[in-house]
């Protein structure tokens, strides 16, 4: 278990090494491809030659790519320090670099976003996986129920509707329209009430894409596990129906439901970007978006970094948890 | 006076899109404590259903709109258990009335061990704390002959072979010294050798406990060892039932003759070839008219006037406690195996 552990480490911190390295190139050599400066485009649009030549030796613009990622790997671990002319910049380990645009440091901003994307992605997933399992399980048992089609049609639409469209219609209705919430976010250690109703439109719309898709794959595996020949045993036995389906049919039922949860939730924490944008949440998604759009490399490579170093220790999680749940699964 | 399982005219129809499935339409038999009841037939004719419906596992968690249905009676140990409530009979489940089934893999759950599947088997019906319970498990699996059973009640399913999972498996569903024990092809899913095994397993048991036994099989061989009586069934109802050896040295209904020929047996001449029994299985939506088993018949043209095509045979008895239903008369019977199936087979 404890070898698997490190071998399973071993191979994330690989993986990353490798995703940064793609994301750098892509940054990188596709601008100079394109014929695009990227110190020039640093500086500002009618820079003075001098300045962008600067930048780009104290940014390391102009050294080779494989010493520009050696960099940026020694900058996370070691530190970083810039130097250009007589200007001295230090930029304590983890150093993600400088923000092109903003011109803070990344690591900060980080630090600053993550908690509002991992209050946002665990909020709705303790809703979506409340309401949907329970959801799922009731239609799965009265099948063919008003209430199963009722939660099946209303599920379809969960699963169709684009959070743009639930979060906008929500945000008129409740916040501008019935005036009942504050669109506004407001960080945890200013007031705690004032968070949660910031928060509560922005789970629900994200709660209810994921709670749509997770009380259809409960559904349909319930039935299928309460078809199983060891249900009809435990019945046989004499045991309550509530502990055949509780006990014996739900716990066959979460394998399939817990591999789900950890990709999804590794997924979200690396950002809900529509989430976010739709309700202007300071978080991790906006970030990126605003990025990527501005072409800021370093704060784009940093929320990468966070996004796969999530959904690899999300999925290592779910790997070590299979194999408590299911004995058949021995890691190895 | 009722038998310790009585029977009585027991009707289990499934409705479905196509129609009314009539999977058991009117069976009657009684078995005492004991004794040794072997239930034979193909596919489809309503063997397993029957047995279902005696442990009320047909209304139990059926959650569709379709729900199987049950009419007759079904007496145990002077219970009514079909007017009896659910609850009733789900307190008699597991602790008068057991069953082994046909795939000991699939059915014990594959994420809890041996132990603990037996654990709650005698737990739900005692009121004893875990050590004790565990410790009956591990009694229990030494008495299957399972060796080392003190380490093998942690093991789970997966860890076993076929024959000790259907070892733990019957364990299991003795674990509450039950008085009625249903095998549902207890030996189908396992290697030949191991079959043996098994059934003298179920034997010595049965001699132990002194319960009523109910195996159920389209093997007449696993019968021919263990079964008192035998039941044939054909297309939900029952076609001949008597002492079982009787029903193997004078069987009188032309599905039973079907039956023996079909079995390989190693006494046989290995030239012959087995003879199957023509055609399928009979519809069970529009059951064929008259005696069910007509068009597969070769003799069906023996009685006259064409009864068997309009006419359903009843059980008759044909002689000490051997019943059929067949319209051809005794000596008809008679003839047709001691001259053309008794000579092949």
């Amino acid at each position: 278990m404890l070898a698997y552990l490190i071998r399973r480490l071993f191979a994330a911190a690989v993986m990353l090494v490798v995703i940064v390295v793609v994301v750098f190139c892509i940054f990188f050599l596709v601008p100079r491809w394109a014929g695009v400066d990227i110190a020039s485009s640093f500086v500002g649009k009618q820079a003075d030659p001098a300045a962008v030549a600067a930048v780009r030796e104290k940014l390391g613009l102009g050294d080779p790519i494989h010493v520009q990622v050696w960099e940026f790997f020694r900058g996370v671990f070691a530190g970083r320090t810039y130097a250009a002319g007589g200007e001295v910049t230090h930029c304590a380990a983890p150093c993600f670099g400088y923000s092109f645009r903003s011109e803070q440091a990344v690591w900060p901003v980080l630090t600053d976003r993550l908690p509002v994307t991992l209050g946002l992605a665990l909020g709705a997933a303790v809703l979506w996986v409340v309401v949907g399992v329970a959801a799922g399980v009731l239609s799965a048992l009265k099948r063919g129920s008003l209430w199963d089609r009722g939660a099946m049609v209303v599920a379809l639409a969960g699963v169709s509707l684009p959070i743009y469209f639930t979060g906008l219609l929500s945000l008129a209705v409740f916040a501008f329209g019935l005036d009942w919430l504050d669109a506004q976010y407001v960080p945890l250690e200013q007031s705690f009430t004032g968070w949660l109703g910031g928060m509560i439109l922005p789970w629900v719309t994200l709660a209810f894409l994921y709670a749509a898709m997770y009380a259809r794959i409960t559904r349909a595996t319930m039935l299928e596990v309460l078809g199983e020949d060891y249900i009809r045993t435990a019945r046989a036995k004499g045991l309550r129906e509530h502990t055949v389906v509780g006990k014996h049919a739900m716990r066959s039922t979460m394998t399939p439901l817990l591999t789900m949860l950890g990709m999804d939730l590794g997924a979200l924490i690396g950002g809900a970007i529509l989430t976010e944008s739709t309700f202007n949440l300071p978080g991790l998604g906006r970030a990126v978006l605003d990025a990527t759009r501005n072409q800021d490399l370093p704060v784009v490579l940093g929320v990468t970094l966070i996004t796969s170093l999530a959904v690899l220790l999300a999925n290592l999680a779910v790997d070590v948890l299979y194999a408590v749940i299911d004995p058949r699964v021995r890691l190895a | 006076m009722t038998a310790f399982l009585d029977v009585r005219d027991l009707k289990v129809h499934f409705p479905t899109d196509d129609g009314l499935v009539k999977s058991v339409d009117g069976l009657s038999f009684q078995l005492e404590k004991g004794r040794t009841l072997g239930i034979v037939g193909e596919s489809g004719s309503g063997k397993s259903v029957t047995s279902l419906a005696v442990m009320g596992l047909h209304t139990a968690g059926q959650y569709g709109r379709r729900k199987a249905r049950i009419s007759g009676e079904i007496w145990l140990d002077g219970t009514e258990l079909l007017a009896a409530g659910p609850d009733h009979v789900r307190g008699l489940r597991g602790r008068e009335m057991a069953m082994i089934f046909q795939d000991p893999l699939s059915a014990l759950h594959p994420y809890y061990t041996i132990g603990k599947q037996i654990v709650e088997a005698y737990r739900i019906h005692h009121d004893v704390g875990a050590k004790s319970a565990r410790r009956r498990a591990v009694e229990m699996l030494d008495r299957v002959g399972i060796p080392q059973p003190d380490k093998r009640v942690d093991s789970y399913p997966h860890e076993f072979s076929g024959g000790m999972r259907q070892r733990a498996m019957i364990a299991m569903s003795l674990v509450n010294n039950p008085e009625l024990l249903i095998a549902d092809e207890p030996t189908t899913a396992l290697d030949v050798t191991v079959q043996a095994q098994i059934l003298d397993l179920i034997r010595d048991l049965q001699r132990e406990f002194g319960s009523a036994v109910v195996i159920i099989t389209h093997d007449l061989g696993v019968v021919a060892e263990l079964a008192d009586d035998i039941l044939v069934m054909y297309g939900g109802r029952c076609v001949e039932r008597g002492p079982a050896d009787r029903v193997f040295h004078e069987p009188r209904h032309p599905y039973t003759w079907g039956l023996l020929g079909s079995m390989p047996r190693l006494d046989r001449d290995q030239q012959e070839r087995l003879v199957p029994v023509k055609g399928s299985p009979p519809s069970l939506i529009n059951r064929p008219s008259g005696c069910a088993f007509h068009p597969r018949c070769p003799y069906a043209d023996v009685p006259k006037d064409d009864v068997t095509r309009t006419v359903r045979p009843e059980l008759t008895e044909v002689g000490g406690r051997h019943w059929a239903a067949c319209h051809m008369s005794a000596e008809q019977q008679k003839r047709i195996w001691a001259e053309e199936i008794a000579p092949k087979l």
